[in-house]
């Protein structure tokens, strides 16, 4: 084992070329998660509650549409949003965009089920009682279901993000300097400590793993708190 | 059905009219030609075997369940007037259900408060007063910060009730609100149902608490396979040889055997 690998390159794993160049490193695969787990939490949230209020084609063009997303794989969208929406749209979207952009979808989709099946597992009765105190839906909808259904949630949606997580990796396909990117960098570059190299990334992405779980866990309970 | 001597005055105003309900799951009828007519202060219970209707017919006031054929009318207000704001009117309709269906994120007291505040656009101090005064009439003050799950069945029932009350309703309808209790807790929300009859509110009440409708309901309602097969007063419905269809009679017996 030799540690000097990791400590003679550990701001350019944490940061990559920052500040002469471009974020990268573990900095950029951070924001890369955040962006596409806040993305990804108000498509699920939104498509979500209208897998529950929609009716009929509407509901059925839903389907079709989050079941599309969820059968693409995160690399082959990554793909199609960086080099195909420039041909098909005019439209010219930079690394980390398509990269966001493919995740927060995928993620999207697969949160959109998770936030369904919370609102459809709770009591029909609770939408009764709250129709018959004259609450409209929507206000059924925030005031009673959301509550109630979110912190429970909470340990899939955390899931959902950790896998998110270590889907930011494929990044790399386009040559976004994220984490694993900057680290096949050094590793190419020094040739014979992968190990090394490679062990350490991993722990990483266990911190940035952990310590999202811990924030969400925490922000599951205060929210649980909260007067109305 | 004859009019008897204490059936209330014709000048007190009817508050819940429906008229010729029919409903239908797909082929099979739940609800056929029903008729029923309360007029405000009447204490109305409905009972029959499970599966009868009575519940849905229940939740066709307040526009729980929707109807192919007739007319509700509600405090004078038609429900399938394409004008009537439906959520609005529901507010004036006071409901307690067989499960409670307390909010249980919020406590005893944003229990009461919430639809108050939402709906009827109280000041969270006007509400909070109202809720005061019902949760101290169900006798449940102390417990006004506690969360639903930390009471018993019968505590809920009542704050349940008296979260319907804040609403200032027009009637209540009570959709078996004792079915689902221990036997030690019916009796605490009947008698709030009882003070409530006292005190001329008007009520709908689908249970199978048979001491109760002898001794607090003015009319007794029968209901049989979607049909309304009695409506008489209490009185009469439950007096030895008193005027019964034979199917209310067999279930009285049945009820009454054990």
């Amino acid at each position: 084992m030799n540690p000097s690998v990791i400590t003679d390159n550990l701001i350019y794993f944490l940061v990559g070329p920052w500040p002469q160049g471009p974020l990268g490193g573990a900095a950029l695969t951070v924001i890369l998660t955040v962006l596409s787990a806040a993305l990804s939490g108000v498509l699920g949230l939104v498509f979500g509650v209208l897998l529950s209020v929609l009716r009929g084609p509407w509901l059925a063009v839903l389907r079709l549409g989050l079941g599309l997303f969820r059968a693409i794989p995160v690399l082959m969208l990554i793909f199609w949003i960086y080099f195909l929406a420039p041909i098909a749209f005019g439209l010219d979207v930079p690394g980390v965009g398509s990269v966001v952009a493919a995740l927060s979808l995928i993620g999207g989709a697969y949160l959109a089920h998770t936030v369904h099946a919370g609102i459809e597992a709770l009591p029909r009765g609770q939408w009764a009682a709250a129709s018959a105190l004259g609450l409209s839906r929507r206000q059924t909808l925030w005031l009673v279901v959301a509550p109630q259904v979110l912190p429970r949630m909470a340990p899939s949606v955390v899931n959902q993000w950790i896998a998110l997580t270590k889907d930011t990796s494929l990044a790399y396909v386009i040559g976004v300097a994220e984490l694993s990117f900057v680290a096949t960098q050094v590793s190419n570059r020094v040739m014979v400590y992968p190990a090394e190299i490679y062990l350490f990334v991993a722990v990483l992405y266990f911190i940035l793993c952990a310590g999202f779980e811990l924030a969400a866990g925490r922000l599951a309970r205060r929210y649980r708190s909260l007067p109305a | 059905m004859t009019a008897p001597a204490d059936e209330p005055p014709a000048d007190v105003p009817v508050v819940i009219d429906i008229q010729g309900v029919s409903k239908w799951y797909g082929a099979f009828q739940v609800l056929n030609d029903c008729a029923l007519s309360v007029r405000r202060g009447e204490v109305l219970v409905i009972c029959g075997p499970s599966g009868s209707g009575k519940s849905t017919l229940l939740k066709t006031v307040n526009g729980l369940e929707a109807f192919q054929q007739g007319a509700v009318t509600v405090d004078g207000v038609r429900l399938d007037d394409p004008k009537v704001d439906l959520t609005r009117l529901r507010s004036r309709v006071g409901m307690v259900f067989q499960h409670f269906e307390l909010f249980p994120h919020l406590t005893v007291m944003q229990n009461l408060t919430l639809a108050q505040v939402k709906v009827l656009g109280r000041s969270q101090a006007e509400a909070q007063a109202r809720g005061l005064i019902y949760l101290e009439r169900v006798g449940l003050i102390d417990h006004r910060d506690k969360r639903p799950a930390q009471l018993s069945g019968g505590q809920q029932q009542r704050v349940a009730i008296a979260r319907a009350l804040c609403m200032d309703p027009v009637v209540m309808l009570f959709d078996e609100p004792t079915s689902s209790l221990d036997p030690e807790m019916v009796a605490e929300v009947l008698d709030v149902m009882a003070g409530l009859a006292a005190d001329g509110m008007t009520m709908i009440c689908v249970t199978h608490e048979m001491g109760f409708a002898r001794r607090v309901a003015d009319r007794v309602v029968f209901m049989d396979e979607g049909r309304i097969l009695d409506d008489a007063p209490a009185k009469a419905f439950f007096a030895e040889g008193g005027v019964r269809s034979p199917r209310a009679d067999a279930f009285l017996n049945r009820l009454l055997r054990y």
